[in-house]
C-alpha cells in the first residue's frame, strides 16, 4: 500500500504544483492587459476621429480647412479649369507618379491632409509655381491635385478615408 | 542572522556576476534559501501581502496620473473621464481607490500581529520603528490621495485637517498658509498634494526596504517568540513560504475584488461624487473609515490643540512601544492577563473607529473620552506595569517542539 | 479562541459599514425608511432594463432637463453598450435637437451648430448664477453622478421623487418657497413637486404613473452615474470565479508542500 502512494506521490504533485503555476501564470497576464489597453485612444478620443462635414457652403474655386484627428483637411472645391489643368499633367514624369483620378471620388472634390510629406509643415493653400499648395518651411511645390511637383517632399499630399454620405456632406475617418 | 547556507555560483557566468554584482548571491541568500521560522501561522503573511499592496498602488497610480489633470478646474471632470472614456479606467481607479482601504486594512492586520506576538521586542526595536515611520507615511500618503479627485470630501477633509495645524502656538497660522500656498485649499494645495501623493509611495518602497533589511538581521519572530536556536527550526523561505504567502495573498484577493468588481463605493463617501465647492460645506465631515480612530481621539477633547496634539499623540506613542513593554516574554500566548488588555485594545480601537464616524455628542462623546483614555493608559500603564508583574504561562523550550507544549497548555 | 476573536473584530469591522449605508429618515417625529421597489440592476448579477433606460431618458428629456444639467453625458453615451443603446442614428437624432456654440467664423461672430454624438449634453443653464436665479436661489444639482453622490443612492432618489403631497406633520414649518418631503434633508426641498400622472407620454405607451416614471427615471441616473455597471459584474464574474478555483489550488500545493514540515 506505501508503495503504489509512494510511487503516486511525484506524479500528483507534478500534477498539482503545475496546475496551479499555469493558473498563476494566465492570471498574471490577465491583469497586465487592462493596464496596457488604458494607453490606447480613449472612447472621448475615438468619438471625434470621424467626423462629418457640410460641404454645402464652398463656393467652385474656394476651399475649406477642417481639422480632424489633429490635423487640417483642405476640403476643395474646384472648378472646371482646374480639373482640366490637373488632368493635363497626368502623363508627366512626376515624382511621385498617379493619376488625378486615382486622388479624387468625384472630380469637383478634392480632399487632401494639410500636412506637408516632407517634414510636417501646413502647407499654404493657392500658392506655389503650381497655385495648389506651396509649403514655406523648405520650399515644396503641390499642383492642383495634390502631388508633389518640385522640392524636396517626397510623395503626394495624402488622401484621408472619406465617403460621400450626400451631395452636401462628406464623412472624413 | 546565522546560516549554513551558502550561495555558490554554478557557471562561469554566474561567477562572473557574482564577482562584480552579487545579486544572485543576495536573491539567493536573502529571499529563495533565507532560513524563516516554520511554525508562522497566517498573520506572519500581511508582510507580503502589504508589499503587493504598495506594487499595486504604484503600478495603478502612475497609470491614473496618466489621465488625470490636477487643477481645481478640471481635477473632477478628469477623474470621471477615467470613470467613463479610457480603457478599464474604472477597473484601475476603483483598484487604486479601494486599494488604499484593503492596504490599510492589511497594515492594521499586520500591527496587531505585532502587538500581540512581541515582534517590536529586543532586538527588533528598530524593525518597528521604521514601521511606525511607514505607517506615518502612509497615512499622509492616502490623506493626500484623497483630496484629487476634487469632492467635496476632498476639500473639506482637507480644509480641517490643515486647519487642525493653525492650533499650533505662534508658527500656527504662517505654517498653515504655507502647506496651503495661499489662504484657503486652492489650486496651489491641490498642485502639491498631486506632487507629494506621487512622490511618497516611492519613499515608502525605501523605507519598506530598510523594514525588510533591519527583519533579515535578527530574522522572524515567531508566535512563541522564542529565538531559533538552529536548523531544525527553520525552514527556506521559498518555497514554503512564497507559496504559502501567495495563498494567504489570493484569498486576501477574493475580498479586494468584491469590493472592486461588487461593490467598489462602499468604503468611501457619497459627497466625493460632488465637486469642491468652497461656499459649501457638507453636513458631516467624516475622514476615510482608516483614519476613524484618530478622528475620534481628536474630537474626543474639548480644547482644539490638546485634540491635536493627542491625536498625534496617538500615533508618536507607537514609537515608543518597544520600550513601554517592560515584559520578558515576546509572545503574548503566555502572557495570560495581557491577553485580556490585548483583546480589550483590539476593541478599543473598533470602537474608536465607530466614535469617529459620529457627532461628537452625548454618549458618542463620553465614549470616545472613555476609549482614548484606554488607549493611551494601554500604552503607558497596562504594557510598563503589567510587565514587571504578570505571572507567565509555562513556555516551550524551543520552536521546534512548540507544539507539544501548547497541547500541554491547552490540558491545563 | 485568539483567532475566533480575530474573525469576529473582522465581521465586526464589515457589519459596521453595512449598518451605516442604511439610513431611516425622520420627519416631524415619523420615521420613514427608504422605498426600495427593486431595481433590475441590483444584485450581483443585475442589469440594466434597456426600455427602461429609454423612459428614464425621455423622463429626464422632457421634465428634468428643463433645470438639471448632466454634464458628463454625451450622446455617443446613449448608444453604447451597457446603455440604453439606441441605435447611432437615433443617438445622432437626439443630438441634433440641440445647439452648440463651437468655435468662431472670419468676422469674430460665435458659430452656432446642431450637437453631434461626440458632444455632450447641453446645460439648461449658461452659468450657476443663473440657475440660481431661476430657481429661488437654489442650484439644481448636476444630474450625471446623483445616484452615487446621495447616501441612500437610488433608492433615496426614487424616494424623493415620490415625497411630495404629503401632508405636513404639525410642529414642522417649511418656508413659502420649499416643498414638504420626508426624505429631503431638513425637509423642505426647494425643487417643486417634479412629476404628475402622465406627464410624459411614453413612447411605449406604458402608462406614466408618478411610480412608474420615478422608477425609470431613477434606472436611467443610475445608468448615468455607473454606466460601466453591467461590464463591472461581468469582468467580476469571471475573475471570482478564476480566483476561487486559484485558491482551492494553491490551498491544496500549500498544504501538501507542508506536510512533511514537522
Amino acid at each position: 500500500m506505501s508503495d503504489t502512494l509512494d510511487d503516486d506521490k511525484p506524479t500528483r504533485r507534478d500534477f498539482l504544483y503545475i496546475t496551479t503555476g499555469a493558473f498563476g501564470v494566465v492570471g498574471a497576464a490577465s491583469v497586465a492587459w487592462p493596464l496596457i489597453d488604458q494607453l490606447n485612444p480613449d472612447a472621448s478620443v475615438k468619438a471625434v476621429s470621424t467626423i462629418e462635414v457640410d460641404i454645402s457652403s464652398i463656393e467652385p474655386g474656394s476651399f475649406l480647412k477642417v481639422a480632424w484627428r489633429g490635423k487640417p483637411i483642405y476640403i476643395r472645391r474646384r472648378t472646371n479649369e482646374e480639373i482640366a489643368d490637373a488632368e493635363k499633367d497626368d502623363n508627366l514624369n512626376l515624382p511621385d507618379p498617379q493619376k488625378d483620378m486615382e486622388r479624387v471620388q468625384k472630380k469637383e472634390w478634392l480632399v487632401v491632409v494639410g500636412v506637408c510629406t516632407h517634414l510636417g509643415c501646413i502647407p499654404i493653400a493657392n500658392q506655389g509655381e503650381y497655385e495648389g499648395w506651396f509649403c514655406p518651411c523648405h520650399g515644396s511645390h503641390y499642383d492642383i491635385s495634390g502631388r508633389i511637383r518640385k522640392g524636396p517632399a517626397p510623395t503626394n499630399l495624402e488622401i484621408p478615408p472619406y465617403e460621400f454620405v450626400s451631395d452636401s456632406l462628406i464623412k472624413i475617418g | 542572522m546565522d546560516t549554513d547556507y551558502k550561495y555558490e555560483p554554478k557557471n562561469g557566468l554566474t561567477r562572473w556576476l557574482d564577482s562584480r554584482l552579487p545579486l544572485m548571491r543576495f536573491t539567493s541568500e536573502h529571499v529563495l534559501q533565507f532560513p524563516t521560522p516554520k511554525n508562522l501561522n497566517y498573520f506572519w503573511t500581511f508582510g507580503f501581502i502589504l508589499t503587493m499592496c504598495l506594487v499595486t498602488q504604484i503600478i495603478t497610480g502612475i497609470i491614473l496620473a496618466m489621465h488625470y489633470a490636477p487643477s481645481t478646474l478640471l481635477a473632477f471632470d478628469s477623474v470621471e473621464h477615467i470613470m467613463r472614456n479610457v480603457n478599464y479606467g474604472w477597473l484601475i481607479r476603483y483598484i487604486h481607490s479601494n486599494g488604499a482601504s484593503m492596504f490599510f486594512l492589511a497594515v492594521f492586520i499586520h500591527m496587531f500581529r505585532g502587538l500581540y506576538y512581541g515582534s517590536y521586542k529586543e532586538p527588533r526595536e528598530v524593525i518597528w520603528i521604521l514601521g511606525c515611520i511607514i505607517y506615518l507615511l502612509m497615512i499622509v500618503t492616502a490623506f493626500m490621495g484623497y483630496v484629487l479627485p476634487w469632492g467635496q470630501m476632498s476639500f473639506w477633509g482637507a480644509t480641517v485637517i490643515i486647519n487642525l495645524v493653525g492650533t499650533l502656538p505662534l508658527i500656527g497660522e504662517s505654517l498653515t498658509q504655507m502647506l496651503l500656498g495661499g489662504f484657503a485649499v486652492d489650486n496651489p494645495t491641490l498642485n502639491r498634494f498631486f506632487s507629494l501623493h506621487y512622490l511618497l509611495p516611492f519613499i515608502i518602497f525605501g523605507v519598506v526596504l530598510l523594514h525588510i533589511w533591519a527583519l533579515h538581521v535578527p530574522g522572524n519572530n515567531n508566535p512563541v517568540g522564542l529565538s531559533v536556536q538552529g536548523k531544525q527550526d527553520t525552514v527556506a523561505f521559498h518555497p514554503y513560504y512564497t507559496v504559502k504567502d501567495f495563498f494567504a495573498y489570493t484569498v486576501f484577493l477574493l475580498l479586494f475584488c468584491y469590493f472592486i468588481f461588487y461593490n467598489p463605493n462602499a468604503l468611501g463617501h457619497a459627497d466625493n461624487y460632488i465637486e469642491a465647492d468652497a461656499m459649501v460645506t457638507p453636513a458631516h465631515i467624516v475622514p476615510e473609515w482608516y483614519l476613524l480612530p484618530f478622528y475620534a481621539i481628536l474630537r474626543a477633547v474639548p480644547d482644539k490643540l490638546a485634540g491635536v496634539l493627542l491625536m498625534f499623540g496617538a500615533i508618536a506613542v507607537l514609537f515608543f512601544l518597544p520600550w513601554l513593554d517592560t515584559a520578558k516574554v515576546r509572545s503574548g500566548r503566555y502572557r495570560p492577563i495581557f491577553r485580556y488588555f490585548y483583546v480589550l485594545f483590539v476593541i478599543d480601537c473598533l470602537i474608536l473607529g465607530y466614535l469617529g464616524a459620529q457627532v461628537p455628542e452625548g454618549i458618542y462623546l463620553f465614549l470616545s473620552r472613555v476609549t482614548t483614555i484606554y488607549y493611551f493608559a494601554f500604552f503607558l500603564l497596562v504594557l510598563p506595569i503589567l510587565g514587571r508583574i504578570e505571572k507567565m504561562k509555562p513556555m516551550p523550550i524551543g520552536i521546534s517542539n512548540s507544539e507539544l507544549s501548547r497541547d500541554m497548555v491547552a490540558a491545563e | 479562541m485568539l483567532k475566533l476573536i480575530k474573525i469576529k473584530s473582522l465581521i465586526l469591522i464589515f457589519s459596521v459599514f453595512f449598518a451605516l449605508s442604511n439610513e431611516a429618515y425622520s420627519a416631524g417625529g415619523e420615521t420613514y425608511d427608504l422605498i426600495k421597489p427593486g431595481f433590475s440592476f441590483e444584485g450581483p448579477t443585475g442589469t440594466y432594463d434597456r426600455a427602461q433606460l429609454r423612459r428614464g431618458y425621455q423622463v429626464y428629456r422632457e421634465v428634468c432637463a428643463s433645470c438639471h444639467s448632466m454634464k458628463q453625458l454625451a450622446f455617443r453615451n446613449l448608444s453604447q453598450k451597457g446603455g440604453p443603446e439606441y441605435t447611432e442614428d437615433d443617438a445622432k437624432l437626439f443630438a441634433s435637437e440641440y445647439t452648440v456654440i463651437d468655435g468662431f467664423d472670419d468676422y469674430g461672430d460665435p458659430v452656432e451648430r446642431t450637437r453631434i454624438l461626440s458632444d455632450r449634453f447641453p446645460n439648461p443653464y449658461d452659468s450657476k448664477e443663473a440657475a440660481k436665479a431661476s430657481n429661488n436661489g437654489a442650484y439644481p444639482p448636476d444630474l450625471s453622478l446623483i445616484t452615487k453622490a446621495r447616501s441612500g443612492g437610488y433608492n433615496y432618489i426614487y424616494s424623493l421623487l415620490q415625497g411630495y403631497g404629503k401632508e405636513i406633520p404639525e410642529g414642522t414649518e417649511i418656508s413659502d418657497t420649499l416643498s414638504y418631503n420626508p426624505w429631503f434633508p431638513g425637509n423642505g426641498i426647494a425643487m417643486y413637486q417634479p412629476l404628475y400622472e402622465e406627464s410624459v407620454e411614453y413612447e411605449d405607451g406604458t402608462f406614466a404613473s408618478i411610480e412608474q416614471m420615478s422608477a425609470d427615471v431613477t434606472a436611467f441616473l443610475a445608468w448615468s452615474a455607473e454606466p460601466e455597471m453591467e461590464e463591472r459584474k461581468r469582468l467580476g464574474f469571471i475573475v471570482m470565479s478564476f480566483l476561487i478555483i486559484f485558491v482551492l489550488l494553491m490551498f491544496f500545493t500549500t498544504t501538501r508542500l507542508w506536510k512533511d514540515v514537522h
